[in-house]
């Protein structure tokens, strides 16, 4: 176990080593941020002495070299923009989309195993039929499609929720405070609509293909109930795949605010990122990028862990 | 070559649902392919579009609306289609044909080049796909080509992974080790012996994905990253309706995401049953 841990761990390492060298590489080859940065009618002197103190003046190598150093000390550069340690920059911001993303994905769990369960045990009655429309079309719309139809609906027509910024903001997230909650609503619902989906579809399907089963029909034949059999038994065993989704999915959901937030102008990392890549604020993209991959890496960690909990067959 | 068995299409025909996805999928689909006689302006044309026109309602001259330079919601949405659907399919295409052939590679040599390819497919892997579309089309600037390459970047992987586990079961099944008895080329058991037995489960993923594809498009677009609004896709109408959304103008930006939502639901409903009909887990 222990073994395997450490394996993981320097795997990822690697992987986020490869990830900065590849980012801070395009970054390079991208252009001069200095052009963006000072205003039009600036003098070469001007630039020459500002691509010094960004440290850009310098070759590819020992621009990386520096960056290696800098990581070393646990500092990913200052912004080019901000001025500020890019970390700063993005943990600033972080909260606000991690509130999304989590409770997205708790919205999704909460709602989307259930439905797929009801779906599942009758799939040829009505409203199986009208859960798997609906998530059919809660994986075929786009996300920014949904957010779209909310504000249309809920704030020009109705006019009953506002449709941007986070609202009153208490302990890190607007979900204690009436305001930020009508604040919310939409966001969430907007980032959630297909995660829910998903895991409704693959509930179901796992429910079905567990309920084939050769122990399932075993159960049932020796008389055990229905609702322990759906329950207990064909249940326990189809959300063990589920756990690994669920992990990758919330990587999704993170990638995904960016576009929640560009609609509900929500003072995430989202926002953020867009704007540093325009304004090739390298610190901050690579920055941002190596969080979202920790982040990505430490989830699918944990679910490797969990997985061996739940399922003894799964041996490290 | 016989991808399909008979069994296996009139299974399909079975579900209403999904012979009505794919009725109308192909009406979409003939649209695309001939806007220009369901039209009557053509976006690309500017000489076309009249100022004065602009922020027209739904009317008898303009079906659909217009948006602010007097483009035609409806016309623009014929054109929009066939772009979302040539970038869907386009690099859907080519991701399949990268990624299928370096699966199979990586799978039936091992080694060295498994390990490149694989661990090239998990350091993508490790990022949700749409932020490195994002990158790729933010450096490089709008452009038709350019986002079906850069889809095909992060595409390419799901295909490649797929391909590689399904050499692997393969390559020990009998006819596969008869070939190689018989002394056929490494070469020709995979492109000739293991391909095309292993062809239908890549077609099931590709059509799930082509939905995919398009949705990535349309999200890429709206963020302002993927289609000019000059030759525009649905997304970048979406995009483009979607800034004067908020002063009433609701006809720029709905009518487009209600084509794009009925595209795609009609190629995930033709997708579903597909894969329903080769999941052997689910036969009774």
């Amino acid at each position: 176990m222990l073994k395997y841990i450490l394996n993981r761990l320097f795997h990822s390492v690697i992987v986020m080593f490869v990830i900065s060298f590849i980012v801070f590489f395009i970054m390079f080859k991208a252009g001069d941020p200095v052009q963006l940065l000072l205003p039009p009618d600036a003098t070469q002197q001007d630039v020459i002495e500002m691509r010094h103190a960004l440290g850009i003046d310098q070759s590819f190598i020992k621009q990386y070299e520096a960056f290696l150093k800098n990581v070393a000390k646990g500092n990913l550069g200052t912004s080019f923009v901000y001025g500020q340690p890019a970390l700063e920059v993005v943990f600033e911001r972080l909260p606000a989309t991690l509130e999304l993303s989590v409770l997205a994905m708790i919205f999704s769990i909460l709602f989307g195993i259930p439905l797929g369960i009801i779906a599942s045990i009758k799939p040829k009655a009505w409203y199986s039929k009208a859960i798997m429309f609906l998530s059919l079309s809660g994986i075929s719309v786009p996300v920014f499609w949904t957010g779209m139809v909310l504000v249309l609906v809920f704030s020009v027509l109705l006019g009953w929720l506002p449709s941007s910024g986070r609202g009153e903001v208490y302990l890190f997230t607007s979900a204690f405070t009436w305001d930020g909650i009508k604040h919310l609503i939409m966001p969430v619902l907007t980032l959630s609509f297909f995660q829910l989906a998903l895991i409704l579809r693959l509930t179901r399907t796992g429910m079905m293909e567990v309920m084939m089963q050769d122990y399932i029909k075993l159960a049932t034949a020796k008389g055990v109930p229905r609702r322990v059999v759906v329950y207990y038994h064909a249940l326990k065993n189809s959300l063990i795949p589920l756990i690994t989704v669920i992990g990758i999915q919330f990587g999704q959901l993170v990638a995904f605010t960016i576009v929640t937030e560009t609609i509900f102008a929500w003072p995430g990392t989202g926002k953020l990122i867009i704007d540093s890549i325009q304004n090739l604020d390298r610190p901050i993209v690579v920055a941002y990028l190596l969080i979202i991959s920790f982040i990505f890496v430490a989830i699918n960690f944990l679910v490797d862990i969990l997985y061996t909990f739940v399922d003894p067959r799964v041996r490290m | 070559m016989k991808f399909f068995k008979n069994e296996m299409v009139s299974e399909f025909f079975e579900d209403k649902l999904a012979v009505g996805g794919l009725i109308v999928f192909l009406i979409l689909c003939v649209f695309a392919l001939f806007p220009s006689l369901f039209s009557y302006q053509n976006p690309y044309d500017l000489t076309q579009l009249f100022l004065e026109n602009s922020f027209q309602p739904p009317n008898h001259n303009f079906w659909l609306g217009t948006d602010e330079q007097g483009r035609d919601i409806y016309s623009a949405m014929m054109y929009g289609l066939r772009i979302s659907l040539y970038v869907g399919l386009a690099s859907t295409v080519l991701s399949v044909i990268i990624g299928y052939t370096l699966g199979l590679i990586s799978g039936y040599y091992g080694g060295w080049v498994d390990t490149i390819i694989m661990r090239i497919a998990d350091i993508q892997l490790s990022f949700p796909a749409i932020l490195i579309a994002l990158i790729i089309m933010a450096l490089w600037g709008q452009g038709v080509g350019k986002i079906i390459i850069a889809i095909t970047i992060v595409n390419w992987v799901y295909y490649a992974r797929t391909a590689r586990g399904v050499v692997l079961s393969e390559r020990e099944k009998d006819y596969a080790q008869s070939a190689k008895a018989l002394g056929m080329s490494n070469f020709g058991i995979i492109f000739g012996e293991i391909l095309p037995n292993t062809t239908a489960p890549i077609i099931v993923i590709a059509t799930v994905r082509i939905a995919n594809a398009i949705i990535l498009e349309a999200t890429l677009s709206f963020l302002g990253l993927g289609v000019p609004i000059t030759q525009p896709s649905l997304g970048s109408l979406i995009s483009n309706g979607y800034q004067v959304l908020f002063s009433g103008y609701w006809w720029a930006s709905v009518f487009p995401g209600v084509l794009l939502m009925v595209l795609i639901i009609s190629i995930n409903l033709i997708g579903d049953r597909m894969r329903d009909i080769m999941n052997p887990r689910l036969k009774r």
